[in-house]
């Protein structure tokens, strides 16, 4: 893995948009030639959104010929209700940028047949050409998108239902009445994010350190679902130092040592405006 | 394929780099139009799964609602109340003209006038959609003849008139038909009032009480009968009593229906009302503040003497006085100064002072779901404002119909 360690939470929000630009610059998307992102929700990537649409505005980067896949979306909400994904991802991100709405797919929480709805999402990623890039975050327990401590580390797009730890972390955004935070989403699978090319999983803040300590510095686990991308090919955590206290001193020296070489990955940071 | 879906194959049309007045507040967010309405470019994203076919950057300014005035006797030479053979030329001329103050609905007012012009004036005034035409007439506004003899302020003593015989069957006999009346003004103290009051109201018509010398007693049941306005709040009523605050104590009142808000009119030219008296009013009852201009024909005439009717009326600037004498006969000022100056009077918030020239006037006449905000599904009538809210250009239905010329070489 790449561990990339910024000195705080701007930072690391922008060197992972940097990152993503590049990504999709550098791939050179076209009509024939969609670039397949998938992406997060949460707190965590809201700074890494802003920093995307700033390139977007610029015209240094165009959402035209990308597809993305949202990880996940809670059952039960109506998409219009202020804390469903839909509404996350159309006031944080789609509305700012030139997305067609035709490849912006997110799981539908009201489908007639919930099971259908999943299997039909990891056919449409099929039928996109896999996922390029899979942009994920890390809950407080070690979860990657809804895949709850106990999930099975090669599972697919299914319902799953919240733990206890998830849905207190939830009650922030529903008036802290745990009556009113769902208790069952959708979501895309261990292993349904472990087929992307490329992952790339931010982590910001100390509340986060203890799972990324589980995820990277213990064994594979399944209570500690993160911990499967140890045996991905490709896989960057990009983090703040909040996020490492919980690390080996050891380890954060050494990944330090390496920004370096990181650094290359996001300078020259590409434009689509150059035209090459 | 083709047909039957008219309203989904609109354009639709996105505008940016803007700030939206939006629930009270001032949003940075993007103003969407189709087929004349405010669209919810979420559900368009998420289940048409469709992108604006036009983009308009509006260089940062405000878009606020259209403004509504409830209140105008003419403008631009033109008196709403002179039973010409073709009201409705004037009508048209002033609605055009308005455009440019930034009003999108408007009541046309008829001061106390003789049942004759009614009859005749009236029909001549149907209510009517705005567009690229003028400004949409929601309705005219009846300002007498049924109101106190001693505040009847300019209006012709000798067509004042009474409903104490026949009471409702005396208002239809005034005025002929009812159709095209939204707001009546009259006098609660006159006898039989409520159930005049009452029976408007079940029409629909807005009752509005004013030209009068009610205390608060008689105000407040002609409230509770189901009056819902108080014309230009200080003048042509009772002032103000520590010991019976008259009409202006409705602002306060605890005898109102619940959940009724009582709604007023104020003239904020900064010549008819004193700012401190316009400050203790808003301060009072900020929800209920309604901008009007009651503007007479004078409105837009420039500076210099004209003639009006049998008047000779002097203009400077924003007084207009009868020609040789300091008498003040009427406002002049557009409703875009209007809200500039009671912006600056009262040190309220720019969205109060949008929203008492839009979504109030709208609330009074029950018209808020369509007209006076920019919520989803409102009717697409906006006004682009620069910061200091002077009107850049006017939009009916999604359509521009009036802008500013471009100032510079």
């Amino acid at each position: 893995m790449r561990l990339v360690i910024l000195d705080n939470y701007d930072l690391a929000s922008e060197w992972a948009a940097k990152y993503i630009c590049n990504c999709i610059v550098k791939f050179k998307p076209g009509q024939d030639r969609y670039f397949s992102l998938g992406l997060p929700t949460g707190s965590t990537p809201l700074g890494c959104y802003k920093k995307l649409i700033e390139y977007h505005k610029r015209g240094d980067l165009s959402f035209k010929y990308v597809k993305t896949f949202n990880m996940d979306e809670y059952v039960g909400l109506p998409r219009n209700h202020p804390e469903s994904y839909h509404s996350y991802m159309w006031n944080n991100f789609f509305k700012h940028v030139d997305i067609d709405p035709n490849n912006a797919h997110i799981l539908d929480g009201n489908a007639e047949d919930l099971q259908a709805e999943c299997d039909a999402f990891e056919e449409k990623i099929k039928e996109a050409g896999g996922i390029d890039l899979f942009v994920g975050g890390i809950g407080p327990d070690g979860h990657i998108a809804f895949n709850e401590p106990g999930s099975s580390l090669v599972s697919r797009t299914r319902l799953k239902t919240l733990a206890m730890d998830t849905i207190l972390a939830n009650a922030k955004y529903f008036d802290g009445d745990l009556s009113k935070v769902p208790t069952m989403a959708l979501t895309v699978g261990v292993g349904t994010v472990m087929d992307a090319r490329e992952v790339m999983i931010l982590i910001t803040g100390a509340h986060k350190a203890f799972a990324l300590y589980k995820a990277i510095e213990e064994g594979i686990n399944h209570m500690w679902t993160v911990s499967a991308f140890q045996q991905h090919p490709r896989t960057i955590f990009v983090c703040d130092e909040d996020a490492t206290l919980e690390l080996k001193v050891k380890t954060v020296k050494y990944f330090k040592g390496l920004m370096h070489v990181n650094n290359k990955l996001v300078d020259p940071l590409y434009s689509m405006k150059e035209g090459n | 394929m083709r047909g039957g879906q008219r309203a989904a194959v609109a354009p639709v049309r996105q505008f940016t780099n803007c700030r939206i007045l939006r629930g009270g507040a001032l949003l940075r967010e993007d103003l969407w139009v189709r087929g004349g309405r405010i669209l919810d470019p979420e559900k368009l994203f998420f289940e048409e799964r469709r992108m604006a076919d036009e983009q308009r950057d509006c260089g940062g300014c405000i878009l606020a609602p259209g403004f509504i005035d409830v209140q105008m006797n003419g403008g631009f030479g033109v008196d709403f109340s002179k039973a010409t053979e073709d009201v409705g030329s004037g009508v048209a001329l002033v609605a055009r003209r308005i455009l440019s103050h930034g009003v999108t609905s408007f009541c046309p007012t008829l001061v106390t006038s003789p049942p004759e012009i009614y009859h005749k004036v009236l029909p001549q005034i149907p209510v009517k959609s705005g567009g690229p035409h003028g400004a949409g007439v929601l309705g005219v506004h009846l300002e007498g003849p049924f109101i106190s003899r001693e505040k009847r302020g300019a209006h012709p003593e000798a067509y004042l008139r009474s409903f104490e015989a026949n009471a409702f069957h005396d208002v239809l006999a005034t005025y002929g038909a009812l159709d095209n009346v939204r707001i009546v003004t009259l006098a609660p103290e006159l006898h039989r009032s409520h159930e005049v009051i009452q029976a408007l109201t079940a029409q629909g018509i807005c009752v509005s009480l004013g030209h009068s010398v009610a205390d608060l007693g008689a105000a407040e049941v002609a409230v509770q009968h189901g009056a819902t306005f108080i014309t230009h709040l200080f003048n042509a009523m009772l002032p103000f009593h520590h010991r019976d605050p008259g009409i202006v104590g409705l602002l306060t009142s605890d005898q109102l229906p619940p959940g009724h808000c009582i709604f007023y009119g104020m003239i904020a030219d900064g010549i008819h009302t004193n700012p401190a008296a316009l400050r203790i009013a808003h301060r009072a009852h900020p929800q209920g503040l309604v901008l009007v201009t009651d503007a007479v024909p004078a409105l837009g005439l420039g500076n210099g003497r004209h003639t009006l009717g049998q008047q000779e009326v002097e203009v400077d600037g924003l007084i207009a006085c009868i020609a040789g004498t300091k008498t003040l006969c009427g406002s002049i000022a557009p409703m875009d100064v209007c809200i500039r100056h009671f912006l600056q009077a009262t040190g309220c918030s720019v969205e109060s002072a949008l929203e008492a020239a839009s979504l109030h006037p709208a609330q009074l006449l029950g018209l808020e779901k369509t007209k006076g905000s920019l919520d989803f599904g409102a009717d697409a009538d906006f006004v682009v404002l620069d910061d200091t809210l002077h009107v850049q250009a006017t939009y009916i239905s999604g359509e521009l119909v009036w802008k500013a010329e471009e100032t510079g070489p």
